[in-house]
């Protein structure tokens, strides 16, 4: 990985890096070459990361607090809010931090969209982050059970009911993830255990995410191939790490207003309510950053299909790097890729919005409708138009539209007219 | 190495495939009480049945009583109600049932009261058919449990029950 041999200066240095070599790592991670045209979209790594340790930290704490059983978990939520030190602020922090998390994951997921971060050579970093968004929403939704509120219970209740609809084993399965005849106290315990796990599994997947990145490098957001190190390169630390760390402050200043001023806008009233197996609110809706697929459940009439669709929402993004066949990355040279990506955007918020929005009349045909959509972007227009688009060209460097002014079209053009006068 | 392809499976092979296979099975044997451990434990099933006192129900009332940790719905039907769900035609149903096979006593109709579409608990006297209506995604049943409209595949489920004497009902 490392272009250069590293020794450490000091001898116990040197004497240690012989036997491990840490030191080698942090020289690698110190010294990795970054593009230099990279812009705040590519902060989110950094910011997801903090995230991740941020959940974990309070969510070691809250386990020292939190009881694990259908009888005692409300109470010992509301003994968290009130009569632990600083809890209330652990347990908002934990709770709008799954949220503020879900943000940052979405909008990396569709920085890599823009500029085409996940075709060739980068598809298992990809891949890997698609595994790691899949266990978060694992993860957050069973969290989300943990307080055994209604919300709690009902959307427990509703996300394991999904499996009832695989044809045979259905019922056992369900059964099985129950541990009994309906979601009760084995599936309370069962999902805290989880709970505690997952995190650390995607802590090893972003491991994974990381090093899978470190061997062809960033993208960038010209998405051309670059030399490293070269002049288009500038090293991670200090470069990187400043504008990481302050892109992480602004974005600290939205966590806190919601910490602070907010804690209880992304949830539900109902979940203050303790689970009540023998009334369903009268409204469910999962978590804000559930909802897209949510509609897309919903959209299909059908029970098995509508599971399936919502699974294939997902999996339709695993093989993105394969549907989509333009070679050219970013969306900057894609003029018409560039109008079906912001449809895409549209698309999904609409969904969400009406993901929150009762199963009926209008809202229904706008869920159906943009449900065919999204699969229509991906397994439709996305193959074709890579076939069909007529890209405009692309820089030779990073550099060459920087002195030129911009990645603009226009700019490379004069700067190659720049280049004949010479 | 084509003629070694090609020779006949020796003693060596046998051993490596005999000891595969029973390595297989252990580790199959060892990994099943990590499976099973999550299916319901002896004291969930010993909550298997139980016996509920309905002599004070009135007709066209309904009562909810905790079967396995689910709601069982007790519906004391109205003549209304039972001619409106001996009426319909099995063909205009997604899941042809007699009300007859549903409630053997016309009066008592006994069933889960859960919705099988994804698990939540019907609102009673609500919907299309003024019987049960599901909030979650909309399914309308009938008077008679049956699914009419919306995305649940299936009637909600009569679980096995018997009257005890003509007050009470046994569940399971």
């Amino acid at each position: 990985m490392s272009d250069h041999e590293y020794t450490p200066k000091s001898k116990v240095g040197k004497w240690f890096n012989d036997r491990l070599p840490l030191l080698t790592l942090a020289n690698h991670l110190t010294d990795y070459p970054t593009p230099k045209n990279l812009n705040y979209w590519w902060t989110f790594g950094g910011i997801l990361t903090f995230c991740l340790i941020t959940q974990i930290i309070t969510g070691i704490i809250l386990g020292m607090h939190y009881v694990a059983h259908a009888d005692l978990a409300f109470q010992s939520v509301e003994h968290i809010m009130r009569d632990v030190n600083y809890g209330w602020l652990i347990r908002y922090v934990h709770a709008n931090g799954a949220s503020m998390f879900f943000l940052a994951v979405y909008i990396h997921i569709f920085r890599s969209l823009y500029y085409g971060s996940y075709k060739s050579p980068r598809e298992v970093i990809w891949i890997i982050g698609m595994l790691i968004y899949f266990l978060m929403m694992a993860t957050a939704f069973m969290g989300y059970v943990l307080p055994w509120g209604q919300m709690s219970f009902w959307g427990a209740t509703v996300i394991t009911n999904l499996f009832s609809a695989i044809p045979l084993v259905g019922d056992s399965i369900t059964t099985w993830l129950w541990g009994g005849y309906s979601v009760d106290n084995p599936t309370l315990t069962r999902f805290f255990s989880l709970h505690y796990l997952f995190p650390f599994l995607i802590l090893g997947l972003v491991v994974l995410h990381i090093w899978a990145l470190h061997v062809p490098g960033n993208n960038n957001p010209i998405g051309i191939e670059i030399k490293k190190p070269s002049k288009d390169t500038v090293p991670f630390h200090p470069y990187i790490v400043i504008k990481d760390l302050f892109a992480l402050l602004i974005f600290l200043i939205i966590f806190a207003f919601f910490v602070f001023f907010s804690p209880n806008i992304l949830g539900h009233a109902d979940n203050y309510i303790e689970a009540n197996p023998l009334v369903t609110p009268a409204h469910i809706v999962p978590e804000w950053y559930l909802l897209p697929f949510y509609a897309i459940l919903r959209s299909v009439p059908d029970k098995l299909l509508g599971v399936i669709a919502m699974f294939a929402a997902i999996f339709v993004l695993v093989i993105l790097p394969w549907l989509d066949t333009s070679k050219v990355r970013s969306t900057v040279f894609r003029p018409i890729y560039k109008q079906f990506y912001w449809f895409l955007v549209a698309d999904v918020l609409i969904l969400g919005y009406v993901g929150a929005m009762p199963a009926e009349g209008l809202y229904l045909l706008i869920a159906r409708v943009a449900t065919a959509y999204y699969f229509a972007h991906f397994l439709i227009i996305l193959p074709f138009l890579g076939m069909k688009e007529k890209t405009t060209p692309l820089p030779l460097s990073i550099t060459e539209p920087v002195l030129g002014g911009s990645a603009d079209m226009a700019m490379a053009k004069n700067n190659s007219d720049y280049k004949e006068k010479l | 190495m084509s003629e070694s392809d090609k020779k006949k499976p020796n003693r060596r092979d046998f051993i490596l495939t005999a000891t595969t296979a029973a390595g297989a099975v252990g580790v199959g044997a060892a990994v099943w009480p990590l499976v099973d451990q999550m299916n319901p434990d002896a004291s969930v099933k010993a909550l298997a049945s139980t016996e509920v006192d309905v002599s004070s129900v009135q007709p066209g009332q309904s009562i909810t009583v905790i079967w396995r940790g689910k709601p069982v719905f007790i519906k004391r039907r109205t003549q209304d109600e039972i001619d409106s769900a001996r009426a319909v035609d099995l063909s205009e149903l997604k899941h042809p049932e007699k009300d007859e096979d549903r409630a053997k006593d016309p009066e008592w109709l006994v069933m889960l009261g859960v919705c099988t579409h994804l698990g939540c608990v019907p609102l009673t006297d609500k919907g299309d058919y003024n019987a049960w209506f599901c909030p979650c995604h909309g399914s309308h049943y009938d008077t008679s449990g049956r699914i009419r409209k919306g995305p649940a595949p299936t009637n909600m489920e009569v679980p096995k029950y018997e009257f005890v004497n003509s007050n009470t009902i046994k569940i399971g």
